[in-house]
């Protein structure tokens, strides 16, 4: 009796951690099975690399968003990044431990801001800023790679800081003892060692930038063209799906799932890169 | 633990003097970190201060209307949602968990699987959780703009944070307790819900009141699964929005900044009480 009671809550908690595997598949499959046949209707290529996005006359190409998909990440980058990463640094090596001990909360309480909050900030504060600098409205390609690189900072903190600690710390003293500076022993010899979970991180903040939606679609203008003009707006993949999903019909609506696939694609990869890292930093 | 290369300032700086490269990273290094503190902090002083003066009484009625954009009906609304989609996800990803570590033997095939997944799942972007929530839960399943299908999505959304933070509590409740249950004759069962459970308990709080953090601030995954009508739902087949969506819709209309303020106020409060609620649990775990 008591044996029977024991394997039919085995059989339970394994289906409770089958659930993952069938949450992907569901997401899969509805995602596919929905958003294919669009790609197919409109012509892959005409799809992918179309510049024209006018669900009034049936045209739909995405490519104007994959740009500015890319933009705004490459932007938020180029901001988060250098600040995540020295941040992590001064947080594992530098940081007096009272200083610590008001800092590291306060990275944890920026994971915690909601989007929505993070994307009215940016509406208030870095809107009428940018406009004032470099005119226009303010909604722009600027102003959402700096509110991503702010919002990605916590991610890149996070991991960064924590591959910095694994490094033994011998490494550092061995830099010590030849003779360099704390700077040099910590730059030189202990993230050289972090490099791949530094990288980890980074991976991780790139998904997270391609993936935001609210607040880039609060500030980055979301118009349909292709501009270099930091200071126009652009419009990103996940704000397309946000924008128009609510009265899209038919093929329009399937041209904005088929965004979405295209997006899931772009999130798995970046998915098959990260855990690639990471296998090479545990072997 | 001590640094080994204890020196006075003085000597720092003459340091410096000779090796300058030195210097500028150790500038660069603490402009950065404080650049970040100054950031969050302008944020939250930002958003305290111009939202404050607007929190009044008015917008705690319980009937959303144009004139007063009301903020109870969206917050009642986050309380039912929360615990709505903890009841679905909690139970599942304690259990997933409790299979991982407790169960599944190592470099099982199937656990590998539930790992990737498990990963995969939390890299997704909340708005295809959105998305695939409106073609699953609300066209396929056929529960419309809902609460429920709302909270459905959120529960998948958050499964995988709920999986990984019980697993690292599961993980860090030392064997021999498990040894001493098995020692006195218990079942593995018995063990895993009268030992292991109990002393991981805080840990698995803290996860679950992040996961709670996740909720009240997801937006993009709740605009097209729970919809976005003001009002406190009749049932959970009817739509209602969170303090969230509305927050976003309040900003997107663009006539009630005020408002917005004091609704961004009372999100960034609720928030940042529960992250500081699951620091202190996680703390009391670390203390023991």
């Amino acid at each position: 009796m008591k044996h029977y009671k024991e394997s039919i809550m085995k059989g339970v908690f394994l289906l409770a951690a089958c659930t993952c595997i069938l949450a992907v598949i569901l997401i899969c499959v509805f995602l596919f099975v929905n958003g294919i046949p669009a790609i197919g209707k409109i012509g892959i290529f005409e799809f992918l690399f179309g510049t024209e996005w006018r669900p009034s006359s049936n045209v739909y190409g995405i490519f104007t968003m994959i740009v500015g998909s890319l933009y705004i990440t490459v932007g938020a980058m180029v901001i988060g990044v250098p600040i995540g990463i020295l941040t992590a640094v001064y947080l594992a090596k530098f940081c007096p431990k009272p200083i610590y001990g008001i800092l590291k909360p306060i990275v944890n309480l920026m994971a915690g801001i909601p989007s929505v909050v993070y994307g009215f900030f940016g509406l208030m504060v870095l809107v009428p800023a940018i406009s004032k600098i470099g005119g226009g409205t303010g909604k722009s390609i600027l102003a959402a790679s700096i509110l991503l690189g702010i919002m990605i900072l916590p991610t890149i903190i996070g991991t960064a800081e924590a591959a910095i600690r694994a490094v033994p710390e011998s490494y550092y003293e061995g830099g010590l003892a030849l003779g360099a500076t704390h700077e040099r022993s910590v730059f030189r010899a202990t993230i050289p060692a972090a490099k791949s979970g530094i990288l980890a991180g980074v991976v991780l903040g790139v998904g997270r930038a391609i993936g935001e939606t609210m607040a880039v679609v609060m500030i980055a203008g979301n118009q349909v063209w292709i501009t270099s003009d930091l200071f126009k707006g652009i419009r990103t993949l996940t704000a397309n799906i946000v924008l128009e999903m609510g009265y899209a019909a038919d093929l329009h609506r399937e041209a904005l799932i088929a965004t979405a696939v295209v997006l899931f694609v772009f999130i798995l990869i970046i998915n098959l890169c990260f855990s690639l890292i990471q296998r090479r930093t545990e072997t | 633990m001590k640094p080994i290369n204890q020196t006075t300032w003085r000597q720092k700086m003459v340091a410096y003097r000779r090796k300058p490269r030195s210097f500028i990273l150790f500038l660069l290094v603490n402009l950065a970190a404080i650049l970040t503190a100054v950031v969050v902090l302008f944020l939250l002083v930002y958003v305290l201060v111009n939202g404050i003066p607007h929190l009044s009484w008015d917008l705690f009625s319980l009937h959303y209307t144009t004139e007063n954009v009301s903020l109870l009906p969206a917050f009642i609304n986050t309380i039912i949602m929360t615990f709505l989609s903890l009841l679905v996800a909690a139970p599942l990803g304690i259990f997933a968990a409790i299979y991982l570590v407790e169960y599944a033997k190592r470099g099982n095939r199937l656990v590998n699987l539930i790992r990737i997944t498990a990963e995969t799942l939390s890299g997704v972007p909340s708005i295809v959780y959105g998305l695939f929530g409106s073609l699953f839960f609300v066209v396929a399943l056929g529960m419309g703009l809902s609460i429920l299908a709302g909270a459905l999505t959120l529960a998948i959304m958050i499964l995988p944070l709920i999986m990984r933070t019980t697993e690292e509590a599961l993980k860090s409740v030392p064997d021999t307790y498990r040894e001493g249950s098995f020692g006195l004759g218990a079942g593995r069962l018995r063990t895993v819900f009268r030992i292991v459970l109990p002393s991981a308990a805080p840990g698995i709080l803290a996860g679950i009141i992040l996961a709670i953090g996740r909720i009240v601030g997801e937006t993009a995954a709740l605009m097209y699964t729970a919809g976005t009508v003001a009002e406190i739902p009749k049932n959970l087949l009817s739509s209602g929005r969170t303090l969230s969506v509305h927050m976003y819709a309040l900003s997107n209309e663009g006539l009630y900044t005020n408002q917005a303020f004091a609704t961004a106020v009372v999100l960034l409060v609720l928030v940042l009480g529960i992250n500081a609620l699951a620091g202190f649990i996680a703390r009391k775990v670390a203390k023991g």
